[in-house]
C-alpha cells in the first residue's frame, strides 16, 4: 500500500513534468527571424513602407552617403580624415566582402571567380587608379555589371572604409623603394623591393 | 491475535527505507541524464533544410568568413540568417542551373524569402546577445563548434543554463584576440593562460558576481 502510494506520486510528478515546459519558452511575441502568422508573407520584422524615413536614417549628407556631390559628380577625396585605424577597419571588411571574388591583392582572382564567376578587372589597371573615389563607392552600392551591390551587407562608412584600403592596395602594387620612408627602408631585406609590402597586405 | 504483517514485511521495510534513497537517486539521476541527453537538447541533430545549405561548402571549402553572409552578428543581439539576395551575389553565375538552388531563385524572383528550419532557439525567457560575445573575444567557434565541417547545420553545445555558466564563471580560457573571432581551428599563438589573462584585462571584462547573476540573462 505505501509503495503504491509512493510510485503514485513519482507517477503524478513526472506527469507534471511533462506539461511544464513549453508556455514560457515559447511566449506570444515576436523575437528577430520569427515568422508571423499575421502578415501575408510570413515575416514579422516589416519592410520600411515607402515614402518614410527611419529615425537617423535621413541620409542628408549625399557625398557621403552616395559619393556624388550636389551636382551628381563624383566626390573624389574621403569624407573622414583616413587614420590606420580607417586602414584596419578596411582592410578587414575588405577580406570579408571582396576577396571572394577580387582576391587579397585585388587583382580578380578570387575562389569564386576560380569557380566560374566572370573575372573582375584588377583593380590595378590604369583606369581604376584614376577613377575617383566616389566611383568606387557608387559600384558598391549600386553593383556594376555582374557584381551584385553591396548596400545591403556594407555599411557607408565601412564603404570608405574599403576604398581607403583600396587605395592602399594600388600603391603597394606599384611602390618604388622611394616611397619607403627611410627608417623602415632596412626592415625590406636585401631585394629592397615592394613584395615585403605587398606580402604585408596579404 | 494474529500477526497483521507477515514475516517477509520486515524485509520489505528495509527495502524501502534504504532502497527508497537510492531508488528516488536514480530516478533523479536519469531525469538529469535525459534533460542533458542529445535527445532533450537537440544537440548534434542535423535539420532538414528547403535548401540543402552547407557551411562544409562556404566556409571550410570556399573560405568565406562568416559575417559575408551573418553581416548583424557584431552590432546586434542576433546574428541574421542571409536573405536570398546574398546568395545571388554569387548564384547568379555560378551553379545557376543547379535545381538544388531552384527555391532561391524562386524566392528572389519574388521578393520572397526561404522558411529556414531553426537550428538554435533558446527559450524566450532568456536574453542572448552576440554583439557583446563578438566583441569581447568570445570566437563563433567557441560556442558553435566547427561549422566548417557540417554539411548540414547543427547544435554543438548544449544551450543548457550549466553551459553559459560555466564559461561566465571564468571566460579567461575561451577569449582570442578579435581578428580571429570567425577563424575555425584556432589554436592560440602563446600560452593560452597568458592570452586571457592580458584579454580579460584589455577587454575590461565585468566580474563572474555581475556575470552569472540572475537579471543578466533573465531580463
Ligand atoms: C561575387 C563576386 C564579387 C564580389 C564579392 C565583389 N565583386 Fe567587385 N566586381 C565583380 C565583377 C565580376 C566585376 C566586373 C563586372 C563587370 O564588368 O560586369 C567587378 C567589378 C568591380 C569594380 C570595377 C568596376 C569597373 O568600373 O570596372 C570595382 C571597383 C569593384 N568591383 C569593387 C568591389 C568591392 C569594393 C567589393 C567588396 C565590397 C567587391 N567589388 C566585391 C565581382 C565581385
Ligand atoms: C554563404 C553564406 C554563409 C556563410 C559564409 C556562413 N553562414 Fe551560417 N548560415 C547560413 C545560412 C543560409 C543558414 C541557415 C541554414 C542553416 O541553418 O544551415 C546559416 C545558419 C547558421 C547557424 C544556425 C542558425 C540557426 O538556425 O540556429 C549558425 C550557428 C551559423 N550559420 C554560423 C555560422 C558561422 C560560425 C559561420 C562562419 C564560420 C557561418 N555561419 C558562415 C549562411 C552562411
Ligand atoms: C560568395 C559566394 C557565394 C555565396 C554568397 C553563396 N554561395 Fe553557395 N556556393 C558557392 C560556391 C563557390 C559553390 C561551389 C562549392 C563547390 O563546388 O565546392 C557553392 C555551392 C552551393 C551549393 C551546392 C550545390 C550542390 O549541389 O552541391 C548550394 C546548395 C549553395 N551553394 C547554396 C547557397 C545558398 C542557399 C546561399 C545563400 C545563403 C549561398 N549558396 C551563397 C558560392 C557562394
Ligand atoms: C557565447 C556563445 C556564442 C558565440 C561566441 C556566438 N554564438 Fe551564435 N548563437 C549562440 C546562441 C546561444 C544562439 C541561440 C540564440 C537564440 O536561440 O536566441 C546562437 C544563434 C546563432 C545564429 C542563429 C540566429 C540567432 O541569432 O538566433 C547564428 C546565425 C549564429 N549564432 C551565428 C554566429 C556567428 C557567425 C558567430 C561568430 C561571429 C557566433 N554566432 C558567435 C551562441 C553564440
Ligand atoms: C565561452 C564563453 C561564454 C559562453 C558560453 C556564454 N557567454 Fe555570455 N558572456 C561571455 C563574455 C566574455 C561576456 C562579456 C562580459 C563583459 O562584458 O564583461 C558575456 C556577456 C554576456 C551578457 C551581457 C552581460 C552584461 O553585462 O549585460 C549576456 C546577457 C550573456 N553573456 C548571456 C549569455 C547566455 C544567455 C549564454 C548561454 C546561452 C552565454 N552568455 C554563454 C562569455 C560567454
Ligand atoms: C549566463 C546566463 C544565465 C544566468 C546568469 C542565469 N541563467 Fe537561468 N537560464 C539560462 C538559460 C540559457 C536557460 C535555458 C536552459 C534550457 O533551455 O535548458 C535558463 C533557464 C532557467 C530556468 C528554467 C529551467 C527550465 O528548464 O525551464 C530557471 C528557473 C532559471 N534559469 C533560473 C535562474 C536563476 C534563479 C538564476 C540566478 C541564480 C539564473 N537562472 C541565472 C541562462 C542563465
Amino acid at each position: 500500500m505505501r509503495t503504491n502510494l509512493k510510485w503514485g506520486a513519482v507517477a503524478l510528478i513526472l506527469a507534471g513534468a511533462v506539461g511544464c515546459r513549453q508556455d514560457m519558452h515559447d511566449q506570444p511575441k515576436y523575437i528577430p527571424l520569427r515568422p508571423s502568422s499575421f502578415f501575408d508573407d510570413g515575416r514579422s520584422a516589416r519592410p520600411i513602407p515607402a515614402g518614410t524615413v527611419a529615425r537617423g536614417h535621413l541620409e542628408a549628407d549625399t557625398a557621403f552617403y552616395t559619393g556624388k556631390d550636389a551636382n551628381g559628380n563624383y566626390v573624389d577625396g574621403f569624407p573622414f580624415a583616413v587614420t590606420k585605424e580607417v586602414l584596419l577597419r578596411g582592410q578587414e571588411r575588405y577580406n570579408i566582402f571582396c576577396t571572394p571574388c577580387h582576391d587579397r591583392t585585388g587583382t580578380g582572382n578570387g575562389i569564386v571567380v576560380r569557380r566560374g564567376f566572370r573575372h573582375p578587372p584588377s583593380y590595378h589597371i590604369d583606369r581604376l587608379r584614376q577613377a575617383p573615389n566616389g566611383y568606387i563607392f557608387d559600384v558598391i552600392t549600386n553593383g556594376f555589371g555582374a557584381m551584385q551591390d553591396y548596400s545591403a551587407q556594407v555599411a557607408p562608412a565601412d564603404r570608405w572604409a574599403i576604398i581607403a584600403y583600396e587605395r592602399a592596395l594600388q600603391l603597394s602594387e606599384n611602390a618604388t623603394l622611394a616611397d619607403v620612408p627611410a627608417a623602415q627602408r632596412a626592415q625590406l631585406g636585401a631585394q629592397g623591393n615592394a613584395l615585403v609590402i605587398q606580402q604585408e597586405a596579404r | 491475535m494474529s500477526q497483521i504483517f507477515h514475516h517477509s514485511s520486515n524485509a520489505l521495510a528495509r527495502v524501502t527505507i534504504f532502497g527508497g534513497v537510492f531508488i528516488l537517486g536514480f530516478i533523479g539521476w536519469a531525469g538529469y541524464q535525459l534533460d542533458a541527453s542529445h535527445y532533450a537538447t537537440r544537440q548534434e541533430v542535423p535539420r532538414d533544410q528547403p535548401v540543402p545549405f552547407s557551411h562544409a561548402h562556404h566556409v571550410g571549402g570556399e573560405g568565406f568568413d562568416c559575417r559575408y553572409c551573418h553581416t548583424t552578428v557584431e552590432d546586434s543581439s542576433f546574428a541574421n540568417i542571409p536573405p536570398v539576395k546574398t546568395c545571388m551575389n554569387c548564384h547568379s553565375q555560378i551553379w545557376k542551373d543547379s535545381p538544388t538552388l531552384e527555391p532561391v531563385r524562386t524566392a528572389f524572383r519574388n521578393n520572397g524569402t526561404i522558411a529556414w528550419v531553426r537550428v538554435h532557439d533558446l527559450p524566450d525567457f532568456v536574453y542572448f546577445n552576440h554583439s557583446i560575445h563578438v566583441a569581447k573575444g568570445v570566437g563563433c567557434e567557441t560556442c558553435h563548434g566547427r561549422i566548417d565541417q557540417m554539411p548540414l547545420t547543427r547544435q554543438f553545445a548544449t544551450l543548457r543554463m550549466e553551459w553559459c555558466l560555466d564559461c561566465h564563471k571564468n571566460p579567461a580560457p575561451n577569449l582570442r584576440p578579435h581578428e580571429f573571432i570567425t577563424k575555425m581551428g584556432y589554436t592560440p599563438a602563446g600560452d593560452q593562460e597568458e592570452i586571457g589573462r592580458r584579454l580579460m584585462a584589455e577587454n575590461q571584462i565585468q566580474d563572474a558576481r555581475h556575470l552569472t547573476s540572475c537579471s543578466t540573462c533573465h531580463r
